[in-house]
């Protein structure tokens, strides 16, 4: 049996897995779905927490960066990334 | 005679980073565009490169350099000419970007349906989130009309667009990463509908899976002159006075602050409070009223007594 690796990101409203999603990527290793740019309005999960409640393994969350002195204001990419993935055991 | 911009829609502008016009264009003048871009069905379509290569041999679509101004673009009563000619569109763009602006460039997006990729044996993609063009860091901005001349439905994945990205410093496609954004929308519009966007507002075109061949035709437009009160020749506007915050009077009619204020669901706790600070710096710019504030945003932060 073969593993694959399924990755879904999700951007989070505030620093912490319990807040909501506000933005997120999937990515299938399996190969049975292809995913693409707006496919879905709709999150996979309400926050991050509902994420690993559902068997996602986090391996990896943006760090807390402080703002540039003079550019404060500077508004730029989602700030709260978080990796989770899934291992898939299959024939593919 | 151009038809200026109310202050609403301006707000509308800076809030959301677009603006709408539904239905503008003639029924005549879209048959005209599409008469001349050769419009098809997509059986007679061999493959991409031949439709726009037949298209740029055939149509009055002109090559434009870069720097051309707007009212020497288009051959004179061309589909185009009309089109730029609309009061309403003549308007807008006044309001944003003056009446003696400047064309960046201009492209035909044509977005075809799922039997041509099928017969290509091709994997049919949407076109992934971005900003156009690069790193943008002015206080000036630009413009970008959006003209359909077909109707666009919900399955021919109209040019999807996330309203109040627009003051958001982004390199390009470093935003592909994100799929999909809470709030996101798709256009979906009749025949002869106009979209115009702030040159940072992040978008992409959708997968079409229809029948029918998807068009857009979008021109981007440069100032040459200070985008300060353009839509108020007169220079009437004035900023609203303070009101109270967080203990507030509900019962209030809507307002231009509220308007400027709008909240977007893709925006994160703590970064859209400087979103907000973006949005009255940027009313500051195009008001003139370099002190002016809504809900002290920036007057707290500027209250700097060392």
């Amino acid at each position: 049996m073969a593993k694959r690796q399924k990755v879904l990101v999700l951007y989070l409203k505030f620093p912490s897995l319990e807040a909501e999603v506000i933005s997120w990527a999937t990515f299938d290793g399996t190969g049975k779905k292809l995913h693409m740019t707006g496919d879905s309005d709709t999150p996979p999960y309400p926050t991050g927490l509902d994420a690993l409640l559902d068997g996602w393994r986090l391996f990896q969350a943006s760090q807390a960066i402080p703002e540039q002195p003079g550019e404060e204001h500077r508004t730029s990419y989602l700030k709260h990334e978080f990796f989770f993935e899934k291992l898939e055991e299959g024939d593919f | 005679m151009p038809k200026l911009l109310t202050t609403e829609q301006m707000a509308e502008f800076a809030s959301s980073g677009c603006l709408f016009f539904d239905e503008l264009i003639d029924e005549q003048t879209n048959k005209e565009f599409l008469d001349d871009i050769g419009h098809t069905d997509i059986d007679k379509a061999d493959s991409v490169n031949d439709f726009y290569k037949n298209i740029k041999a055939t149509s009055s679509i002109p090559r434009i350099p870069a720097g051309t101004p707007l009212k020497e673009a288009f051959p004179k009563n061309s589909p185009l000419d009309k089109i730029f000619k609309n009061e309403v569109v003549e308007g807008a763009i006044t309001s944003l970007v003056g009446s003696n602006t400047i064309v960046d460039h201009q492209f035909l997006h044509i977005t075809f349906p799922t039997k041509y990729f099928n017969q290509a044996n091709q994997r049919q993609m949407s076109q992934a989130n971005h900003q156009d063009s690069t790193i943008d860091p002015r206080s000036t901005f630009d413009v970008q009309l959006f003209y359909f001349p077909t109707e666009v439905t919900k399955e021919m994945g109209g040019t999807r667009y996330h309203p109040g990205t627009h003051l958001r410093i982004v390199n390009e496609m470093a935003i592909a990463k994100y799929q999909n954004i809470l709030g996101q929308k798709s256009i979906v519009c009749k025949p002869g509908t106009i979209g115009i966007f702030h040159s940072g507002l992040w978008h992409g075109a959708g997968v079409n899976f229809s029948e029918n061949i998807r068009y857009m035709f979008k021109v981007r437009l440069q100032p040459t002159e200070k985008q300060e009160l353009l839509w108020d020749p007169e220079k009437k506007y004035q900023p609203l006075p303070n009101r109270a915050l967080y203990w507030t009077d509900e019962t209030k009619d809507q307002t231009i602050n509220d308007i400027l204020m709008r909240p977007y669901p893709w925006q994160e706790a703590d970064t859209n409070r400087l979103d907000k600070i973006n949005v009255v710096k940027f009313w500051r710019l195009l008001t003139g009223h370099k002190k002016m504030d809504v809900d002290y945003w920036l007057t707290r932060i500027e209250n700097e007594l060392y």
